[in-house]
């Protein structure tokens, strides 16, 4: 029996956590490397349809985002409620994409400026004018490359 | 007197908490996932400078109106029969030159895929995601022919082709086989697309 006993005696031993900041180490190199840092606060409603047939858009450094939606709430008393078009970090006509546009594309390295892409991101609730007028505009100053930016999924969970 | 045995240790006791506030912080800002979505090239806007004359059989035209209807070479259809629709038009191969074309050969319709274009018009009030549909629709059945005539020739689908090429983690030598390859089938069945300009009907 005593040897039994003696085995319980003593407290529970403290867990060995000097591996501990290592673990965390290595998560935090892991989420450092993947990371890409969010450039702007999107102050408009922003739920993208669905569509089956995607390409990825590969290359973050390649692509001008361009959001459209109604704006959010905090903005609304402010801007109304009618889809906006908003670049980088204010809300801006169609006439005023031309310019954003150029302006980042003055941004990139040369030879990148040929082959950028202009991501759209709209919410599934506008109208097809605004876009249109998006795309007039970005006829003009020779951004053709598009990119409608989806969730993947069935488009047919669009119509609902 | 007494030798010190060498610098006091540092305590690293707060270490982990440090690490851990950097990891938050990377946790919070970070977005790993990349984005996706239809791909398209937006019609320059100088108009050519000869005139093509194209024979109206050679257009599909899709109109979109403002309440989500859709007609289709004058007749009115539902959005899940579009792909159907549209595959038939591409593969019809109305004047036999097409050798790899299975369609019915109507007269009435294109001539062959190289010929055949599509015509996508919308209203200013067509809601966004009933056009992402139809893009969708479109894009699908040009991807379903090709994935097609991929699996003939290569065994394999055209969209996990392409995606394999367009990927930057693909090496060199793979991306220069997968090239010739991925031309080939985009020529077989070339996407001859136009958005045409919106309507401002009333």
């Amino acid at each position: 029996m005593s040897k039994f006993a003696k085995k319980k005696s003593g407290d529970l031993p403290a867990v060995n956590t000097a591996s501990l900041p290592d673990i965390v180490f290595m998560l935090l190199f892991f989420f450092m490397t993947v990371t890409v840092m969010k450039d702007s606060t999107v102050k408009v409603q922003n739920t993208l349809p669905n569509a089956s047939e995607i390409k990825k858009l590969e290359k973050k450094d390649r692509v001008i985002t361009i959001y459209v939606g109604a704006p959010t709430r905090e903005y609304q008393s402010t801007f109304g409620t009618e889809p906006k078009i908003q670049l980088n970090d204010k809300f801006a006509s169609p006439s005023e994409v031309g310019d954003f546009i150029l302006m980042e594309r003055a941004k990139k390295a040369q030879e990148l400026q040929n082959v950028l892409t202009t991501s759209l991101k709209v919410d599934k609730d506008a109208n097809m004018g605004l876009i249109s007028d998006i795309k007039q505009e970005l006829r003009k100053v020779n951004a053709l490359k598009v990119n409608y930016t989806t969730y993947e999924g069935d488009a047919f969970n669009n119509l609902k | 007197m007494a030798r010190r045995a060498g610098a006091p240790e540092v305590n690293a006791g707060s270490m982990a908490d440090i690490a851990f506030l950097l990891l938050i912080f990377f946790l919070v800002t970070t977005t790993i996932e990349t984005d996706a979505g239809l791909d398209r090239m937006l019609p320059p806007i100088e108009p050519p400078e000869t005139d093509v004359i194209i024979k109206q059989k050679n257009i599909f035209q899709v109109l979109i109106n403002r309440n989500g209807q859709l007609l289709a070479d004058d007749n009115i259809i539902e959005i899940k029969d579009l792909r159907a629709k549209a595959m038939d038009f591409l593969d019809n191969n109305g004047d036999g030159t097409c050798t790899y074309c299975r369609g019915r050969k109507i007269a009435e319709s294109s001539d062959n895929p190289t010929k055949a274009i599509i015509s996508l018009k919308n209203d200013r009030e067509t809601k966004y995601s009933t056009y992402i549909t139809v893009q969708n629709e479109i894009v699908g059945a040009y991807n379903d022919l090709r994935n097609r005539e991929t699996q003939r020739l290569y065994g394999q689908d055209f969209t996990t082709m392409e995606a394999t090429y367009l990927n930057p983690e693909t090496p060199s030598s793979v991306k220069d086989e997968l090239k010739e390859k991925v031309k080939k089938i985009q020529d077989l069945f070339p996407q001859k697309f136009s958005e045409a300009e919106t309507s401002t009907s009333n």
